[in-house]
């Protein structure tokens, strides 16, 4: 019979950030190549993960290849810190990378997310590693990879033009209200991974790194510090980052990407920052 | 003008046994409208398709003139290189439809599509430009926000078309254009390309089986069979005094029609 | 004032604890081992190890004991296992010509050289539930031992292809194989990947794809050329020795399935091949396996490609079932983010969409 790997410290058995050094620095070299080519998505080998294809193994895989000893994390999902999945990954690194963890963007050095990026303005240093789902932005639009890939090497974006102009034409906006696609350094098409259109303006000529991993579609790919990104539009139909025109409950602001939370069944509705850490910094807290 | 547009020579395609081009030459000069009849199987299509950089032929040369007078090797050209063509100096337009349109996109945003890709960023000026193309092919501009479903054969056609000449190619490339219609739609729609081809001076060059489309379109006439050019000239020299025999049956059998 | 909900780590902590609790059970009754899971849910196990990719019947026990039963969770399990182990060497190619057969039927030939051998199947039972089986009592009789078949068994195709009926793979090359587990997969995919992906795709997804080519979603006309399972064994060439070694046996299950090819310009028509390798005994994976490696061919014989069996992309993306329960499942994650969003989209293209329809209905009121 085989033998059974001790059961009682499973950890131990783990190297620093689980990934072994030879899968890091594989998942590096996609890394530097996604920022040598901004925007662009190369393909890598990702591994099985401990936790769920869907769940953030993408970025996971992402921040292991790049964590340090050093390093201070932070880990959003929704904008907060303290969704189950936030925390589920935190964990994850606490334990198996013995890291220091915070909730405070300003004291992070990398960052990951699902779904947001901060309201507090990110800084030269810091690295959003994004969690996403379907990297390829045209997917909806011509679901095979190989028709894709061509598109992207032919910079034949007209596809996703007209879904736009579609869109207008039948309601008189644009039809995607996050993963809403940009334009990376006016050469590539990216999603955004699916934050709401209210942070896609966040990516433009940002100072920090941008990573984003895609685990179970097993692509890479980053926006470099102080890069173009624009979200695709027309020009007499200018993009518009949209947020409930709400004030939050809890701090007032009335600039940040709100929740809607349902008070009671009498359709009694507050509105709250998705960003935890900036609420409460707002408060003082 | 004292070049050709298009100069094609020596070109050889096999499938199999079968020879579907056995040195092939064909030239178009701007403005020309040509056509290449023949029965099926007499390798116009295929023809069409080396000439429009869809299928390379196993040898020869097809050389295109383009706007800024450089003179580009098609069956060298790379595929960002053939594509930025189809979408810039040619048209291409398809038997079926189907080929040449999106099925799930409004009229508005079929003829829209080259503009957008040619890099037309302004949704008003896109949208004037295309219903103005759809009066010019008489469809009803009202139905801009239409799906192709909701249109005949003969209107998919004129989208089609519309969609082609948004961009103002030089040369446009005609793949059976009336095959598949009603005679009486056929004939509104000879009469509509011909009057769009007079005007805009296109150059265009047309596959077709149905002599009388020949007679009504062409300057000149290319008669093909088995892979070969057996006779070319003007339509009318073609037509009424046809030297190859083969020529000869295909007229009689319109004729007696 | 609001206070945003806190507490998701212990919440965690709690659920994983009441899980563990449901996982035990009743504990008036004697707890599962790894060991009764190996023995006597065998078939279990064996899915298990065919999709998580690793061939150790007591690591997938294992997992189906941590996983309730939930097979696709042990697989993932065994997977994120595997996915840690170091891959130092890979082992010669196994030989299934030399197979230990304890199961080896062929549809094609009533009788053929080495026999029909039935093994321990469910085919001709009479699937009436056995209530005997719900009271422990004493183990079956041992079944009867037949004299060892001597001789080879070759395999069907091998004689067909002697006759040039049947296409012959290519040879494979020295060059190792690649690997799916370390490379993402390319379009077009070369072979080995694509028998790779469906060896270790889901079973459920592979019988439907496998059952819609004869359903002529694909065209299909199978035959079961060979069926064989038992034991081969694993040869390892450590580089220091030069030869190969024995490192241990493995039980496999093979179906090589027959279709007909009508031949093209330079291909004379002929018999093509499907073929399905299952770790374990897995038949209905490996003869929906083989079904869809026959399907996924279309486009290199040049035949028309419309089925989605025959669509590579389509069914290799789809076939892994850690990757899909993984996304599917992902959709309970919270996504408010985004539905915020949707939700001021849509409120904003409603306002827009009545504020015309105010706007046109005097008009049409005017036009009555």
């Amino acid at each position: 019979m085989n033998a059974i790997p001790p059961l009682n410290r499973p950890d131990a058995a783990y190297n620093f950030a689980y990934l072994d050094e030879a899968t890091k620095r594989m998942i590096r070299r996609a890394i530097l190549k996604a920022l040598a080519i901004p925007g662009h998505q190369i393909p890598f080998g990702a591994r099985e993960m401990p936790l769920p294809y869907g769940w953030g193994t993408g970025g996971i895989q992402v921040t292991a290849a790049i964590l340090g000893p050093r390093d201070v994390l932070k880990v959003i999902d929704q904008g907060a810190d303290d969704t189950t999945n936030a925390v589920s990954i935190r964990r994850f690194f606490a334990r198996v990378a013995d890291v220091q963890t915070t909730t405070r963007t300003a004291d992070a050095s990398i960052i990951q997310t699902r779904h947001r990026i901060p309201e507090r303005a990110l800084t030269e240093g810091q690295v959003m590693v994004f969690q996403v789902p379907m990297p390829e932005p045209l997917f909806k639009l011509e679901p095979r990879l190989a028709e894709t890939r061509r598109l992207h090497a032919l910079g034949d974006y007209s596809l996703a033009q007209v879904k736009l102009y579609e869109d207008i034409a039948k309601q008189g906006e644009s039809g995607s209200s996050y993963a809403h696609p940009v334009m990376v350094g006016g050469r590539y098409l990216m999603s955004p991974s699916p934050i709401p259109g209210f942070d896609n303006p966040k990516l433009h000529n940002s100072p920090a790194i941008m990573l984003f991993g895609a685990g179970r579609e097993k692509k890479i790919y980053a926006v470099p510090p102080y890069t173009t990104v624009e979200s695709l539009d027309f020009d007499d139909h200018p993009f518009k980052p949209v947020r409930a025109p709400q004030r939050c409950t809890a701090c007032g602001s009335t600039t940040s990407y709100l929740d809607e939370i349902i008070a009671d069944d009498q359709g009694g509705r507050m509105f709250v920052c998705s960003d935890t850490d900036h609420c409460a910094e707002n408060q003082g807290i | 003008m004292t070049a050709p547009l298009l100069e094609s020579s020596g070109l050889h395609l096999r499938f199999g046994a079968v020879r579907a081009l056995d040195g092939v030459a064909i030239d178009i000069w701007p403005g020309e409208v040509v056509a290449i009849v023949g029965e099926s199987g007499s390798g116009k299509s295929t023809l069409l398709r080396v000439l429009a950089g869809q299928i390379d032929a196993d040898a020869g040369s097809v050389l295109y003139r383009d706007t800024d007078g450089v003179t580009q090797d098609i069956p060298a050209l790379s595929e960002a290189g053939r594509r930025s063509l189809m979408r810039s100096e040619w048209g291409f337009v398809h038997q079926n439809a189907r080929d040449g349109l999106r099925m799930g996109i409004s009229a508005g945003g079929n003829i829209g599509e080259r503009l957008m890709s040619a890099g037309g960023r302004h949704y008003g000026r896109i949208r004037a430009e295309a219903a103005d193309w759809m009066a010019r092919v008489e469809m009803d501009p009202d139905r801009i926000d239409e799906t192709p479903r909701n249109f005949s054969g003969g209107m998919q056609q004129r989208l089609q078309i519309a969609r082609c000449l948004v961009t103002q190619p030089r040369l446009v490339f005609m793949d059976e254009p009336t095959g598949g219609l009603d005679v009486s739609v056929q004939a509104k729609l000879l009469d509509l390309i011909r009057g769009l081809v007079a005007k805009l001076g296109l150059a265009v060059l047309f596959v077709t089986h149905d002599i009388a489309a020949a007679r009504l379109l062409a300057h000149r006439i290319v008669v093909m069979r088995h892979g070969r050019i057996v006779e070319e000239g003007l339509a009318d020299r073609v037509l009424d005094d046809p030297q190859h025999e083969y020529t000869q049956l295909l007229v009689a059998s319109v004729l007696a029609a | 004032m609001y206070v945003a909900v806190k507490g998701g780590e212990a919440a965690i902590g709690a659920a994983h604890g009441w899980l563990a609790h449901r996982r035990r059970g009743d504990t008036a009754l004697a707890e599962l081992s790894p060991e009764q899971i190996q023995e006597q849910l065998g078939l279990a196990v064996d899915r298990v190890m065919a999709e998580g990719s690793c061939h150790d019947r007591a690591l997938a026990a294992l997992a189906i004991k941590q996983a309730r039963g939930d097979l696709i969770e042990a697989a993932f399990l065994l997977r994120a296992y595997r996915n840690t182990l170091s891959r130092f060497v890979a082992c010669e190619p196994i030989d299934t010509g030399a197979m230990r057969v304890q199961r080896r039927i062929s549809a094609t030939y009533k009788d053929l050289p080495g026999g029909q051998v039935l093994g321990p199947t469910f085919d001709y039972t009479h699937r009436l539930l056995d209530f005997a089986l719900a009271a422990e009592g004493l183990p079956p009789e041992a079944p009867e031992e037949a004299e060892a078949a001597d001789g080879t068994m070759p395999r069907v195709t091998e004689l067909l292809a002697r006759e040039g009926l049947m296409s012959r793979d290519k040879l494979g090359t020295d060059e190792a194989p690649p690997d799916l587990t370390r490379e993402p997969l390319p379009f077009p995919t070369p072979r080995p990947l694509r028998l790779q992906a469906l060896a270790r795709g889901d079973e459920g997804f592979l019988l439907g794809l496998g059952y819609s080519t004869q359903r002529g979603y694909g065209n299909a006309h199978p035959f079961v050329a060979e069926l064989r399972m038992g034991e081969v064994e694993v040869m390892l060439a450590p580089a220091e020795l030069g030869f190969a070694i024995s490192i241990g046996d493995v039980t496999v299950t093979e179906c090589q399935m027959v279709n007909q090819f009508a031949g093209s310009a330079a291909t004379p028509p002929q018999f093509t091949r499907g073929y399905g390798l299952a770790m374990g005994h897995g038949e209905r994976r490996a003869m929906a396996m083989a079904l869809v490696d026959r399907a996924l061919m279309a486009k290199e014989l040049g035949e028309e490609a419309t089925a989605p069996a025959q669509d590579a992309e389509f069914v290799l993306l789809h076939a892994d079932n850690v990757e899909a329960t993984g996304f599917v499942e992902h959709l309970k994650l919270p996504h408010h983010v985004d539905f915020q969003s949707e939700l001021e989209k849509l409120r904003s293209i409603r306002a827009r969409w009545q504020a015309e329809r105010d706007a046109a209905a005097p008009i049409q009121e005017a036009a009555e």
